[in-house]
Formats: structure tokens, sequence, C-alpha cells
């Protein structure tokens, strides 16, 4: 944990841009007019691509290089992705990811 | 309203959060778990679910909350999280129009989740809307701060070997990753998302790498703006 009155400040900051995306569209677009298509269609396909982003993100610090060369993440997002397309139940992919991983740093690979 | 509708509406949002109210608790207690995990207890889970609200960018604030992210960087992390709900807002326009005092919350309480179920469904016969996406929103905000409390609670109270409960976040992040593979509309701007970042890690390293990330996922995404409105009704 780091001093709390940054980490206060952190969370201070991050609600009120939250808030504040939240509400834009509900200000800026007061009235009727038509939304640019522009805007449409980033509106479809920016979510998934930032999606993609971020999952990328939640592996930015696993290294292949050095032992265990990324076997533990490699192997829980595996079991992740595949119950997941076998069930489509978000709870049970992510239970299950995250015991295996846990097992597998606490003994296998500790 | 006298009473008995009142009841009927708060039935009706409660029987509708019930698939939320199973999905919330757990998220928000593996939240709250890996957050004490962090060392920061389920008052500052509280404060944040309170505050915050949004699912992703909470186990992504463990994350800069523990490495000490400087603000500058923590705002850009919430601007790219958060900006789908600019596209949910612009599509709930016209729904949340007449909703007077109760709109405030509404808008702030727009979670991915809550969107799906004010959205997705329509309003049953003879009930009061807004007072049904009130409670709706209201309902999910306290499944949210339950869970999250109690995996911080959890946390403190059992001593558990925690090591690798992080782990939450990414599985959480693959499940979204895999459900949008598998959606046409979605394939290829994920693929996409993946590709873009993953060459801007190798070349900025972790530390830098989402900035050109976004910028270059931004310009691919125009510039594949033909080929990628082919099939789409409304754009053509």
């Amino acid at each position: 944990m780091i001093n709390t009155s940054h980490s206060l400040l952190l969370i201070a900051v991050m609600s009120a841009i939250t808030a504040a995306i939240r509400f834009m569209p509900f200000v800026i677009f007061r009235s009727d007019e038509k939304l640019p298509k522009s805007v449409k269609y980033l509106g479809s396909v920016l979510p998934g691509a930032v999606m993609g982003m971020l999952a990328v993100y939640c592996f930015k610090s696993v290294s292949v290089f050095t032992p265990p060369h990324a076997a533990p993440e490699l192997i829980a997002a595996s079991v992740v992705a595949g119950t997941y397309l076998w069930r489509r139940n978000t709870l049970i992919s992510i239970g299950a990811g995250t015991v295996l991983y846990m097992v597998l740093v606490q003994t296998v690979f500790s | 309203m006298n009473s008995s509708e009142h009841k009927k509406t708060f039935r009706a949002a409660l029987l509708r959060t019930v698939p939320v109210m199973a999905g919330y608790t757990v998220l928000g207690f593996g939240f709250g778990l890996l957050l004490e995990s962090k060392g920061y207890g389920f008052l500052w889970a509280a404060l944040m679910s309170l505050t915050i609200f949004g699912g992703s960018m909470q186990y992504v604030a463990v994350d800069l909350l523990s490495g000490g992210a400087s603000l500058i960087s923590a705002a850009i992390m919430t601007v790219m999280i958060q900006a789908r709900h600019l596209f949910y807002g612009i599509s709930m326009l016209i729904k949340y129009r007449d909703t007077g005092k109760a709109k405030p919350y509404l808008i702030f309480g727009l979670t991915d989740e809550t969107y799906g179920l004010v959205c997705g469904y329509d309003v049953p016969e003879g009930i009061n809307k807004k007072m049904y996406w009130l409670w709706i929103t209201l309902l999910d905000q306290c499944y949210w701060i339950a869970g999250s409390v109690a995996g911080g609670l959890f946390g403190q109270a059992v001593s558990v070997n925690t090591t690798g409960v992080e782990f939450s976040m990414t599985a959480l992040f693959v499940v979204i990753l895999t459900d949008n593979l598998l959606k046409k509309d979605s394939r290829i701007p994920a693929i996409i998302g993946v590709i873009i970042s993953f060459i801007c890690l190798m070349i900025f390293g972790a530390d830098n790498f989402l900035i050109p990330s976004m910028a270059g996922i931004a310009a691919a995404l125009m510039l594949l703006r033909p080929a990628l409105c082919g099939g789409r009704e409304d754009e053509k």
C-alpha cells in the first residue's frame, strides 16, 4: 500500500473521470440532433478493440524469456478461454482460472 | 404511486437484477479480496465501489493504487477503459430523457450490466419506468458494494495464501476478449486491439505502451472503416 493521500487522490481522479464520461453524452447531445457517423462507427468497434488491449495489458509484466516462461499464465488463461467456450459462463471461467493459477504459482511453480 | 404499486415496482426490479446479483457479488468479492491483498482493507473497497462503480476499472485501479501510479497515468487509463460508456450514454439519451430527479443517479450508475438490463428488456406492464430503472441501478450498486466489502473482510479475517489472486483480473479480461472474438461484429476490432497492443508492448515496454496502442488502434480502426462497415446496415 502506498500513502493514503495519494491513494485518495487516485480514487478521486478515477471516479471523477468515470462520472464525467458517463454524463458527457447527455450533456453534449441534449437536443435530438443526429450523431455523426464516425462517432457511431467508433462506438461500435472501439469497445471490442479496447478489451483486446486490456487483455494484453494484463500480461504486460509476464516474461517468456525467464523461468517459468509464462507457463502458469498461459495454462490458466487457456483454461479460462476453454471453459468459457465450453460453458459460456463468466463466473465459472474466472473462478476456475484464478484458483488454478493460485495453485500453480503456490505449488508447482513456487 | 401508492405503496402496493411501489412494492410491485420493487419486486419487478429485484427479479430482473437476480443474474447481476450473482455476478456482482462474486466479481465484487474478487475485487475486495485482491485489494485487501495489496494492503487496502474493506473500507477502501467500499469507498471505491461507492464512488467509481465500474467493474473492470476497479480491477485496474488495484494495479494503479498498489503500483503508486501518477495521477496523469491513472487519468489516461480511466479515459481509455471507460470510453465505451460514451456510447452506452448515446444509446440511452431518449430512454432516460424524462426521468427528472432520478436522472443524475441513473447516469452515474450506468455500468455495463445495468445498461444491459435497462436496454435489453422492456419495462413490465403497469410499472413506473423511472422507479423501475432507479431500483435496478440502486440494487446493482448495492450488490457490488456488498460483494467488495465481503471480499475485503474475508481477506482480513481468513489468513489464506492469496498469492496469485490477482489473476482474477486477467481472467476477467480473457473472458471478455473470448466473448468478443465469438461475436461477428467485434471479432476484427478485438484482434486489431490485441495485435497492435502486443506490437506496442514489444516496442515501448510495459510502462509506456498504452498510449501508442490507443493511438494505433484508433488509426487502424479508421483506416479499416470501409471494410468493417461493409456488413452493417446503418452505415451503408
